[in-house]
């Protein structure tokens, strides 16, 4: 069984804490199993992934449920937890099953002892903590005067909005992860974390300098994102010292180079210079990157910045309404240059059964602006064939439907003075409007002042195999 | 720039031209190229500049938020504010990874044959 001292700071050769992390994000497409078994042979000290992402839209988080089938979380589970235990070194997941609420988590707790079961592993410890954060929580401190503040130029959250949300979680620091590898987990499965937290948590146990830590976790988390050519879901090892980082692509096709090394630290955020977290942040503007042999880059030179305050990253999800969908092509080139005037017939329509408010009626015109909207400079240049998704969302299933029904048909029969084809003004690829997921919408991206780290963030220990 | 200056697009010059989200509220774009020459030429055309970029995409500058020449992966970085949080009803695009095809046409001004790549 692994203990800490295991993957303290060893005093020989300079040797590192070794990390490695197979995926980016762990669930959302299948680990390539690969390059993680060459990863196994190069002695790390643990395993590490993120789970999570706000990538997948409100519906996740709102609805409690996994963007990606269960089948693909199991294995990439199942490749880590046998990789873990034959070697005896930590596992540590962050923001189980995309999102990080209880459920996931107790899932995730789950499919570890099942694991452990179908391979008859020895006994060992499952550590996990929570996440969310009940309502009335954040209630009771806006009410208490502590301000929750917005993020990205949101406002500070204000009661009504809160009420709109069905779901929240924080985002937790390293706090809880150290909290249980002190308690002796060999596998821990985390609520919604900081994707840097989950590597930085071991590195800053075992000594190493915080500014390095983080800067760790920053480079580790997207697996393979950071290497180059593009090739996503292969395993990627790190290495902090007392001097550096080091990031090493397990793939042999892949290299982390330079180039890509400092590419990531781009990737998925407004400013390359600054990553925040529970705690503080760190500052990349002065990193030095330089390549250390053809597959391994070396990073110096990040700075930590403790935060004067705790405060606490929130995320919460809404529902909005009960949804469906339907489709419509448009050939005629006089319809398609008066798209709008079908679709202001269509939304007349809507409005004469249901008035103006109460649901929510939306048309993408793709072959116009479909994929961009009001972002498309050629928004006034129209191809000669446009798709039409129409959504209807609305509190029940049955308005929901007809919304998008009469949204969707009343196309067909829309009233343009001029068209010359008067059988029929749009093409169905079906006749139909179907029923897709419940329409959410992202409430919450604020920030909590809390006093203590792992306030929000009970941790628990349970066991599987044996 | 003189009626006989040429011009490259963009595409022809950068390894990487994407989109993607940077959380829920904001979209960023990364534009990296391989060689040095190439991104200095670009920064220094002002083609990707704050005001060309919101230019291109038809917002006012404040829904800019972050507008950043990144040396040490030779990139230039633009982030902007959306319009509603990614994934609400009618966003067209949960992730933010199509955003980015406008730019790949814009033209670049070289002054000279050799730098044509």
């Amino acid at each position: 069984m692994a203990t800490p001292q295991q993957f303290s700071s060893s005093p020989h050769n300079n040797r590192g804490l070794r990390i490695l992390c197979p995926n980016g994000h762990m669930g959302f497409a299948p680990t390539k199993t690969g390059s993680f078994e060459r990863g196994l042979l190069t002695e790390p000290d643990l395993i590490c992934c993120d789970s999570g992402s706000c990538d997948c839209g409100p519906v996740p988080l709102g609805s409690d449920t996994c963007a990606s089938p269960l089948n693909w979380q199991i294995h990439d589970l199942e490749s880590m937890l046998l990789g873990a235990r034959k070697l005896g070194i930590p596992m540590l997941i962050g923001s189980a099953g995309d999102t990080g609420t209880n459920s996931r988590v107790d899932m995730f707790v789950r499919i570890i002892q099942d694991l452990a079961k179908k391979h008859g592993l020895p006994k060992f410890r499952v550590g996990y903590f929570y996440s969310e954060v009940p309502r009335e929580e954040v209630r009771r401190r806006i009410r208490g005067g502590d301000a929750v503040r917005g993020l990205d130029g949101r406002a500070d959250l204000s009661e009504p909005e809160l009420d709109a949300t069905d779901r929240i979680v924080a985002v937790a620091g390293v706090h809880p992860f150290i909290r249980l590898l002190d308690m002796g987990a060999d596998v821990i499965i985390g609520g919604r974390s900081s994707d840097c937290a989950i590597f930085a948590a071991p590195a800053i146990r075992a000594g190493y300098p915080e500014a390095l830590a983080y800067y760790y976790g920053k480079v580790m988390e997207c697996a393979s994102f950071c290497a180059e050519p593009y090739g996503a879901k292969e395993s990627v090892l790190g290495e902090i010292t007392r001097e550096d980082v080091r990031v090493t692509a397990m793939l042999p096709e892949q290299r982390c180079t330079v180039a890509s090394v400092a590419a990531h630290s781009m990737y998925e955020r407004s400013n390359p210079f600054y990553e925040y977290f529970l705690g503080g942040h760190i500052d990349m503007s002065q990193c030095r990157y330089e390549q250390l042999d053809e597959r391994t880059t070396r990073v110096t030179g990040p700075r930590f910045v403790p935060a004067l305050e705790l405060r606490v990253k929130l995320e919460g999800a809404g529902k909005v309404g009960e949804r469906y969908v339907g489709m419509v092509g448009v050939r005629d080139p006089y319809t398609i240059a008066h798209i709008d005037d079908v679709i202001g017939w269509a939304r007349d329509q809507v409005r004469a059964r249901f008035g103006d408010s109460g649901y929510t009626l939306t048309y993408n015109v793709y072959g116009r602006d479909g994929v961009m909207g009001e972002l498309e400079p050629l928004r006034n240049h129209p191809a000669h064939e446009l798709c039409v998704v129409v959504q209807g969302v609305a509190p029940t299933k049955a308005m929901a439907e007809e919304v998008c029904m009469i949204g969707t048909r009343q196309m067909f029969y829309a009233r343009l003075p001029q068209v010359k084809g008067t059988a029929g003004g749009v093409a169905f690829v079906l006749d139909e409007v179907m029923p897709a997921s419940a329409a959410y919408r992202w409430t919450l991206n604020h920030t909590m002042r809390v006093s203590d780290p792992l306030e929000l963030f009970p941790v628990h220990m349970t066991e599987a195999g044996g | 720039m003189s009626d006989s200056a040429r011009t490259v697009p963009l595409s022809s010059l950068a390894k990487t031209i994407r989109s993607k989200n940077a959380g829920v509220d904001k979209i960023t774009f990364d534009v990296i190229f391989q060689r040095r020459e190439d991104w200095e030429r670009v920064r220094r055309s002002g083609v990707l500049s704050r005001a060309a970029v919101c230019k291109l995409y038809g917002i006012p500058e404040q829904r800019l938020s972050d507008h950043v020449e990144f040396e040490p992966a030779l990139a230039i970085k633009f982030t902007i504010f959306r319009k509603s949080p990614s994934g609400s009803v009618g966003d067209p695009d949960i992730f933010g990874s199509q955003q980015y095809g406008p730019l790949l046409d814009v033209p670049v001004p070289v002054d000279d044959a050799r730098a044509s790549p």
